[in-house]
């Protein structure tokens, strides 16, 4: 297992907030992440994980509030903003792949389109991650032909085939029952091992508790809680993150 | 599953499927001959039915006629496949700038919107005047004398146009915002997230609408006889009038009717083939 470089940040997040018309959906979060290191969102809906996590991937525009990825402020004005999305992969709970491509040719679209790699190379890359999945013989196939698991791997592997500073999985188990998540969160774990920095909103908190170094609690908005996985979970500080813990767990 | 392997339950079930399935083909089939016999005999009951007859089915007309009609048809092709193309380049385009979100391109948005309110209104027969007499009243240098299928043809496109326009703009919409979230958020622009993303899905899902306005284009075609095109239309009235009989007419419409019926067929296996897919979930 590769270690946590503390030294310095891959991702610094300062005072986030983002307002849908009136409503206040993040009131003012930070976040600081660490090469290798995984961090879970966790709360209930609505408490604002996945919009935060959109807009660590600059697809939500900001309310207020400025991000550094590796030092380099991403939410300066003129920024080239496609440039930073392929370098923080984000993944949707319902998959997103496309639906007329096979599921090779989504993984090497923004292979090709984005990073300019030529056909040949893009294939080997994309044959490579799906190999790794196990998928490498469905290659041809279409999303509609998978099982929710396969498409849900296949939409981790085509972010991080990009390779990205900053994973960014947003509910990627939510739609999916036990044995196909267990497929997913397995993906999860080998990420992990290899040194992936991940920053991912969850509902599994086993699971959070497993692979998480560390564990924010977003509660309407705002952090109410956060700490190392293991004392989070077994010993909360907050009256907020106890009940919400009776309440799942 | 072999025969005996079925249960006694099974069995009754199945020969009152095929006894209930016999009854309804029996049922339909004498029905459509009772309507037709009732209709035939309500037309050929007509106090002026032998006179129709005679000035809208004259077999001897019909084969002088023949030649000339289908000389016609043959203009109404061609134009017919210019007009198609021109109206899916021209269509696509317009689609394509009504969904701009740029700002500074706001003019060009706003003056798509304006082209496909202005000739979905306009009667396709006032377009064609306007173009047919309009473009070559303003008399510009070297462009000499149009000839009216080509005048035709360009009016044809600017109506149509407008519609399929509107065909491939609800193409674009129904295509989940998600897909072209999930394109941008891999870092694809906003340009390739709509040509590689999008529109891909997009086309796919309007085929059969898009055939629809084929078929409606098909007919339309013979509309370019009003300004002269001597197509298949125009034919038939010279015959008409060279005859003194209206079964040229009868004709040029059997022709219209052949050429549309594969394309309306095609359409409908196209639909139905889709409707199969979706309900299969494969189309998202």
């Amino acid at each position: 297992m590769t270690e946590i470089d503390w030294s310095k940040p891959r991702l610094l997040a300062k005072n986030i907030r983002k307002n849908f018309d009136d409503r206040q959906v993040l009131k003012g979060v930070d976040l600081e992440v660490y090469p290798g290191q995984i961090v879970a969102l966790i709360g209930s809906s609505g408490s604002g994980k996945s919009t935060m996590l959109r807009c660590l991937n600059l697809v939500e525009e900001l309310s207020d509030g400025q991000i550094w990825l590796d030092g380099d402020e991403i939410s300066r004005p003129g920024i080239n903003e496609d440039e930073v999305r392929a370098n923080v992969g984000l993944v949707f709970q319902s998959y997103n792949l496309f639906a007329h491509l096979s599921i090779l040719e989504n993984v090497k679209l923004a292979l090709k389109v984005v990073q300019k790699k030529s056909d040949r190379e893009a294939t080997e890359i994309a044959l490579g991650w799906l190999d790794r999945i196990g998928l490498a013989d469905k290659a041809n196939q279409f999303p509609d032909k998978l099982s929710g698991g396969q498409q849900q791997r296949t939409a981790i592997v085509r972010a991080v085939a990009l390779n990205p500073k900053l994973l960014l999985l947003d509910e990627v188990t939510s739609a999916l029952d036990p044995e196909l998540s267990g497929e997913v969160l397995e993906l999860i774990r080998d990420l992990k091992n290899a040194g992936t920095t991940i920053v991912m909103a969850t509902h599994e908190l086993g699971f959070a508790r497993e692979v998480a170094d560390w564990v924010i609690f977003l509660d309407q908005g705002v952090i109410a809680e956060e700490g190392e996985a293991e004392e989070f979970f077994s010993r909360p500080k907050t009256a907020r993150a106890k009940e919400f813990l009776a309440r799942v767990i | 599953m072999s025969q005996s392997d079925k249960s006694e339950a099974q069995l009754a079930r199945e020969t009152w499927r095929v006894s209930r399935k016999r009854r309804s083909t029996i049922t339909a089939i004498l029905s459509t001959l009772g309507f037709a016999v009732v209709a035939w005999l309500l037309l050929v009951n007509t106090p002026g039915w032998s006179r129709v007859q005679t000035s809208f089915f004259d077999w001897d007309t019909a084969v002088k006629a023949f030649p000339r009609v289908l000389d016609g048809l043959w203009l109404n092709l061609r134009v017919l496949v210019f007009a198609s193309i021109s109206v899916l380049v021209f269509a696509l385009l317009l689609a394509l700038l009504t969904t701009l979100r740029n700002p500074i391109l706001t003019p060009l948005r706003l003056l798509a919107k304006g082209y496909i309110d202005l000739f979905r209104g306009l009667p396709l027969i006032i377009t064609l005047y306007l173009v047919g007499f309009g473009i070559p009243g303003l008399r510009i240098e070297g462009l000499g004398r149009i000839a009216p299928e080509i005048l035709g043809t360009i009016a044809l496109t600017l109506t149509y146009s407008a519609y399929v326009a509107e065909v491939f703009r609800a193409g674009i919409e129904s295509i989940h915002p998600s897909q072209r979230l999930a394109a941008r958020s891999l870092g694809l622009s906003y340009g390739q997230s709509v040509r590689l993303v999008v529109l891909p899905q997009a086309i796919r899902k309007v085929v059969p609408p898009l055939m629809n306005d084929f078929v409606a284009l098909q007919k339309d075609v013979g509309l370019i006889s009003v300004l002269g095109a001597v197509d298949a239309v125009r034919g038939a009235q010279i015959e008409v009038a060279h005859f003194a009989n209206f079964t040229p007419y009868i004709i040029a419409g059997l022709f219209f009717v052949l050429l549309a019926i594969p394309t309306v067929r095609l359409t409908d296996w196209l639909a139905a083939r889709m409707a199969k897919r979706e309900q299969m979930g494969t189309v998202l």
